[in-house]
C-alpha cells in the first residue's frame, strides 16, 4: 500500500511575521520558511506505518512555486521515498488544492492520504475535508491516535473533538488529518539529508492533471489585531454591573 | 586508582561512546566537573552515595575522586539505568565517565579538556576533504576560494559547511559598513550581478553625544567606496555562491565536538546529539550526531567560538602566537524601518559620549540602508567596570536622545539581536593553526577596531587558509603556510598600523582621543610601541560596593522596549526540552560570589535575559538560567567574573533568526 503525504511550505512558527506596508497579506521576503508542523508529523506518522510494514512507500507531495522543493527534500531527508512538485505559482486555497490532491491520488492510487489539520499561515482546516469529499473517501481528521488494520483494510483513527477524543473506524483508502499530539516528528539526519539530494522530486503542473485552478478566494486586506486596550479597574459590584451593561452591553 | 582502571582499559576492546561521555575533562582548577551535553544540569542533582560498578567488587565511596578531579553533580544515576551504549567495556559495564582512546585511558589535567578518540564509535562517521565550522564570512570566503583552487588546477576536493543556525545566515549579525576589499578579491566580477551590496555610504557623520547635545565632530572613518549593508543578506548570498561551486552546506548542525585521533591531531568534529530532554534521558525523536571527519578542519565560529576556545587553549596558541588574551565588546543592534522621508540611504553615523560614561568604551552607530531600513546600534567594550551596567538598558537610553529619537518615531523595529565582537586585534591574535586544522575569521580576531570592520579580513584570512589548506592537501604542504601568508598580508599591514587605537582608552577616554588624533593624523600607524591591553574583561568588573545602582527608566514601547519584546523580534527559539547549553563549572558560585559580590552582572549584561536571581520557596535567590532566550552572544562566557559560565553549543537549529541583520 502507498501512502501520499501532502506537506505545505509555511512561514516558520518561530518567525515573528508582520503586515506587509500595503495591508495584501503577510511579509514572506527574508522570512525563514520551513514544512508546516502539522504536515511534518503527518510525513512522521506515514514513516511510522511504513516502518511497522503496513506500507510499501511513502511519497511527499507539496503545491506551489520552486521555493516548494526545499520543503520537499526535508521530507524526503526525514525518510519518504518519493515526491511530487506540483509547480503553481499562484496562490492556492484550499478548495484548488483539494482538487490536485485528487488528481494527483488517481494517478499514484494510495491506499492513505495524510495530510496535517490546518497550516499555521492561513489555518484553514479545510483541505483534508474537501479531498475526502471529492474523492468519495472516509475521513478521520484531528487524528491523534492511528492504528491500521493491513487485513481488515481499517483503519482505527482516535480523534480529538470538543468534548474530548473520539474514535472512528475507517475503511482504506481514506484520509487522515493529523493533530498535535499524534507524534513528535523525527529530526532529518546528516546523513539522510545527504542521500535525498539524489532522491527523485518529480515536477507536474496542474495542467497536466487536467486540473482547473481558478480562484474562488480573494483576500481584500489583512490587517493586525486591535492592540490590546488597558484594563479598567472597577471599584464595586454596581459599577461592574453598570459597565457591562451600558459600556459593553454583555448584560 | 588510575592504574586500576588502567588495566582494565588494556584488558578490553574500548567503545568510546562520545556523546553520552561528552564533553570531556574540563577544569581550570581542581574542581572538575563532567559536562555532557546530555545530562542537563549535573549541577543541580547530587551525586549518589555510592556509585556501583559492576564487574564484581562494587566500589561505593562517598565520591569518586581521582588525583586532581573530584567528580561532582553528576547524573549518575541516570547513566546507572541506562543499559545502551555506556559501558566503557565492551565486557564489563564499568560506567567509567572518561574518555578513552586508542587502548588507553587519557586523563588531561591541564585546562581545556580534551577528548581522545576511538575510531570503533557508534555514530555514523562521514568523510570530506575539508571540513570547515561555520558559516560566516570566513567559512564560506574559505569554501568558495577553496572550490575556485579547485577549478583552477582541475581537482576537486569534497567541502562540507556545518552551521549551528537554522538557515544560512541566521546567526549573522554586525554593523555593518562593508569595506568590499576582499570580496573584489574572492570575486571580481561582483559588482556586475545582483547582490546585497548595492547601497554605498554617501554620508560619514561622527557625534559627540552629550544629554541633550550632539556635537558635529570630524569623521575618523574613510569610508569611501563602502557600502552599508545586512551582513546577513550578504552571507547568504555568498552560501548560494557556495552551493553553485560544489560546497556542501548543512544548516541546522551544530559541531559540538572536537575529534581526534591517537596522536592527539585534530581529525574532525561531532554534531550534536538530537532528541534528549532536560533530564538527559532520550526522548522519542532521538538521534545519534553524526562525525564529519576531514583531512583538514577549519574553524569559522566566529567571536569567542565554543571549539575555537578550546582548541586555543588545548594547543597553547596564545603563547605560540606570543599574543595577550582577547578584549571584547558588545554589540546590541535593532533593525528598523522608518519613514520614507526620514530615510537617506548611505547615510552612515557613529557617535561617542552619551549615554556611555567617560571610562567605559563604546559608541553608537545608526547606518540607513535600502527599504527604508535603519540598523542602529551601541557597541560596548566589556571590561566596564561598573557590575550595575546593564548595555540592553544603555541602549535603550540612547535611542531617546534628541538627535536620534525623531528619526525613529513613526517607525517599527523589525528585528534585535546582540552579539560580542573582537576588540584586541593586533596584540590578541593568537597562532592559528594547529594539528589538523586551522582557525579563521573572528574566532582568531581579525576586527580593525578604529575602523570598527572585521568583516574584510575576516572573509581574507579564510582565502589565505583555503590557499593553504588547498597546497597542504594536494601538494603536502604545511598549515604554516596560513600563518606565514596571513603576517605578508594587507590584513596584517592593517591591524598593525590599527594596533593602538584601542588599547590607549585604558588610559581614560581623553588620552585616548588625544592618542588616537595622534596615531592617525600624526603618526599614521608608524608609532614605535605597541600598547598593551589591560586586565581581561572579566578581571575588569568592581565589586558592586563601590558602586553605585544606575536607574533605568521603563520603556514607552515606542522608541524603547522591554527585554521579551525584543526577544521576539530576534525570532530566537530553540526546542524548549532539551538540557541547558549553559554549564556553570561550579553551582555555587553564583548565589556565593557573582550575587553578593558583583550583584549578580549576568543578569545583566546577557541582552536575552537568560540569567535571572528569583527567589525560590526558602526566600533564597536562586539563578535561573532561560537557555532558551539565549542569542547565542557568548557575553556570559566573557564577561562572567570567575569564568564560570561555559557557553557550549545546544540543538543545531536553536538561536536567533537574523535574516535583515
Amino acid at each position: 500500500m502507498k501512502i501520499m503525504v501532502a506537506v505545505k511550505r509555511v512561514v516558520d512558527y518561530a518567525v515573528k511575521i508582520r503586515v506587509k506596508p500595503d495591508k495584501s497579506g503577510v511579509e514572506t521576503s527574508n522570512v525563514k520558511m520551513s514544512m508546516n508542523p502539522f504536515c511534518e508529523i503527518a510525513l512522521e506518522e506515514a514513516l511510522r506505518i511504513k516502518e511497522a510494514g503496513l506500507a510499501s512507500e511513502v511519497i511527499a507531495v507539496s503545491m506551489g512555486p520552486a521555493q516548494c522543493v526545499d520543503t520537499l527534500r526535508t521530507g524526503l531527508a526525514m525518510g519518504a521515498d518519493r515526491a511530487i512538485h506540483v509547480d503553481s505559482p499562484a496562490t492556492l486555497y484550499p478548495l484548488s488544492v483539494a482538487k490536485l490532491l485528487k488528481a494527483l491520488v488517481d494517478v499514484e492510487k494510495p491506499g492513505l492520504l495524510i495530510l496535517g489539520k490546518q497550516a499555521i499561515d492561513d489555518d484553514c482546516n479545510q483541505t483534508g475535508q474537501m479531498v475526502a469529499g471529492l474523492l468519495k473517501w472516509p475521513q478521520g481528521t484531528f487524528a491523534s491516535k492511528v492504528v491500521l488494520d493491513k487485513e481488515k483494510q481499517v483503519a482505527t483513527v482516535e480523534r480529538e473533538v470538543d468534548g474530548g477524543l473520539e474514535t472512528l473506524c475507517l475503511d482504506l483508502p481514506a484520509v487522515i488529518t493529523t493533530d498535535l499530539r499524534l507524534n513528535q516528528p523525527r529530526y532529518a539526519t546528516l546523513p539522510n539529508i545527504m542521500k535525498a539530494k539524489s532522491k527523485v522530486i518529480k515536477k507536474v503542473t496542474s495542467k497536466e492533471l487536467n486540473v482547473e485552478i481558478k480562484s474562488d478566494l480573494e483576500v481584500v486586506e489583512v490587517h493586525e489585531p486591535p492592540k490590546r486596550k488597558a484594563g479598567v479597574m472597577v471599584s464595586s459590584v454596581d459599577e461592574l454591573i453598570d459597565k457591562l451593561k451600558n459600556e459593553a452591553h454583555v448584560i | 586508582m588510575i592504574g586500576f582502571l588502567s588495566i582494565l582499559c588494556k584488558s578490553n576492546s574500548l567503545r568510546s561512546h562520545s556523546s553520552k561521555i561528552s564533553h570531556l575533562i574540563q577544569n581550570s582548577s581542581s574542581k572538575s566537573i563532567f559536562r555532557s551535553t546530555h545530562l542537563s544540569n549535573p549541577i543541580n542533582n547530587s551525586i549518589p552515595s555510592s556509585i556501583q560498578f559492576n564487574f564484581g567488587s562494587p566500589i561505593s565511596s562517598a565520591s569518586f575522586f581521582l588525583p586532581g578531579f573530584s567528580v561532582k553533580g553528576l547524573a549518575f544515576t541516570n547513566w546507572a539505568e541506562k543499559g545502551d551504549g555506556l559501558s566503557l567495556f565492551s565486557n564489563s559495564s564499568l560506567r567509567c565517565p572518561f574518555k578513552e582512546g586508542a587502548g588507553f585511558l587519557r586523563l588531561r589535567s591541564s585546562a581545556g579538556g580534551s577528548r581522545t578518540f576511538s575510531s570503533e564509535s557508534e555514530r555514523e562517521s562521514i568523510n570530506y576533504d575539508v571540513v570547515i565550522v561555520g558559516a560566516g564570512p570566513a567559512g564560506l570566503s574559505a569554501a568558495i576560494r577553496l572550490k575556485q583552487l579547485c577549478r583552477e588546477k582541475d581537482v576537486d576536493l569534497s567541502i562540507c559547511v556545518v552551521e549551528k543556525g537554522a538557515e544560512v545566515g541566521a546567526h549573522i549579525i554586525s554593523g555593518n559598513v562593508f569595506e568590499p576589499r576582499a570580496l573584489d578579491e574572492l570575486f571580481p566580477l561582483w559588482r556586475q550581478e545582483e547582490s546585497p551590496v548595492c547601497v554605498p555610504v554617501s554620508s560619514d557623520k561622527f557625534w559627540l553625544l552629550t544629554k541633550e547635545h550632539a556635537f558635529s565632530l570630524p569623521s575618523p572613518f574613510d569610508n569611501k567606496g563602502n557600502y552599508v549593508i545586512s551582513l546577513s543578506q550578504l552571507v547568504r548570498w555568498m552560501g548560494t555562491k557556495a552551493e553553485e561551486l560544489g560546497v556542501e552546506i548543512y544548516p541546522g548542525f551544530a559541531a559540538s565536538e572536537i575529534l581526534y585521533d591517537a596522536n592527539h591531531k585534530v581529525v574532525g568534529i561531532g554534531t550534536n546529539d538530537m532528541g534528549i530532554s532536560k533530564d538527559g534521558s532520550k526522548r522519542e525523536n532521538f538521534q545519534r550526531g553524526v562525525e564529519l571527519k576531514g583531512r583538514i578542519t577549519l574553524l569559522a565560529e566566529g567571536c569567542r567560538g565554543s571549539l575555537s576556545e578550546k582548541i586555543i587553549r588545548d594547543y597553547n596558541l596564545r603563547e605560540k602566537g606570543n599574543a595577550q588574551h582577547q578584549t571584547y565588546a558588545l554589540g546590541i543592534k535593532e533593525v528598523w524601518e522608518i519613514d520614507e522621508g526620514k530615510h537617506k540611504p548611505g547615510f552612515v553615523l557613529h557617535t561617542v559620549g552619551w549615554p556611555i560614561d567617560s571610562k567605559t568604551y563604546g559608541g553608537s552607530f545608526l547606518y540607513h540602508m535600502k527599504d527604508r531600513q535603519i540598523s542602529i546600534g551601541l557597541v560596548l567594550a566589556l571590561n566596564y567596570r561598573n557590575p550595575f551596567l546593564n548595555p540592553y538598558e544603555e541602549f535603550q537610553k540612547l535611542k531617546h536622545h534628541p538627535a536620534i529619537k525623531p528619526i525613529l518615531e513613526g517607525g517599527t523595529v523589525l528585528q534585535y539581536g546582540a552579539r560580542t565582537l573582537n576588540e584586541g586585534g593586533f596584540q590578541s591574535i593568537p597562532y592559528p593553526v594547529f594539528p589538523g586544522g586551522a582557525i579563521v575569521g573572528c574566532s582568531v580576531g581579525f576586527l580593525n577596531v578604529p575602523k570598527i570592520k572585521g568583516t574584510h579580513t575576516a572573509m581574507k584570512s579564510g582565502m589565505l587558509a583555503a590557499e593553504a589548506v588547498f597546497h597542504t592537501l594536494q601538494e603536502g604542504s604545511s598549515m604554516e603556510a596560513y600563518w606565514d601568508n596571513l603576517k605578508k598580508s594587507w590584513v596584517w599591514e592593517e591591524l598593525y598600523r590599527a594596533r593602538n587605537y584601542r588599547p590607549a582608552f585604558e588610559y581614560g577616554m581623553i588620552p585616548g582621543l588625544a592618542l588616537s588624533a595622534l596615531e592617525h593624523y600624526i603618526l599614521k600607524g608608524r608609532s614605535p610601541l605597541t600598547l598593551k591591553h589591560g586586565k581581561p574583561d572579566h578581571e575588569a568588573t568592581d565589586v558592586a560596593s563601590v558602586h553605585s545602582p544606575i536607574h533605568y527608566s521603563k520603556p514607552d514601547g515606542l522608541v524603547s522596549f522591554d527585554v521579551p519584546t525584543s526577544l521576539y523580534r530576534s525570532n530566537t527559539n530553540h526546542e524548549h526540552d532539551q538540557p541547558a547549553h549553559l554549564h556553570l563549572r561550579d553551582p555555587t558560585i553564583p548565589e556565593r560570589v557573582n550575587l553578593p559580590k558583583y550583584a549578580g552582572p549576568e543578569s545583566r549584561y546577557c541582552p536575552a535575559r537568560v540569567y535571572e536571581y528569583v527567589i525560590n520557596e526558602q526566600g533564597q535567590q536562586k539563578l535561573q538560567i532561560n537557555a532558551q532566550n539565549c542569542l547565542h552572544c557568548k557575553a556570559c562566557d566573557i564577561k562572567d567574573p570567575k569564568q564560570n559560565i561555559e557557553w557550549t553549543v545546544p540543538e543545531g537549529g536553536g538561536g536567533p533568526g537574523y535574516s535583515i541583520m
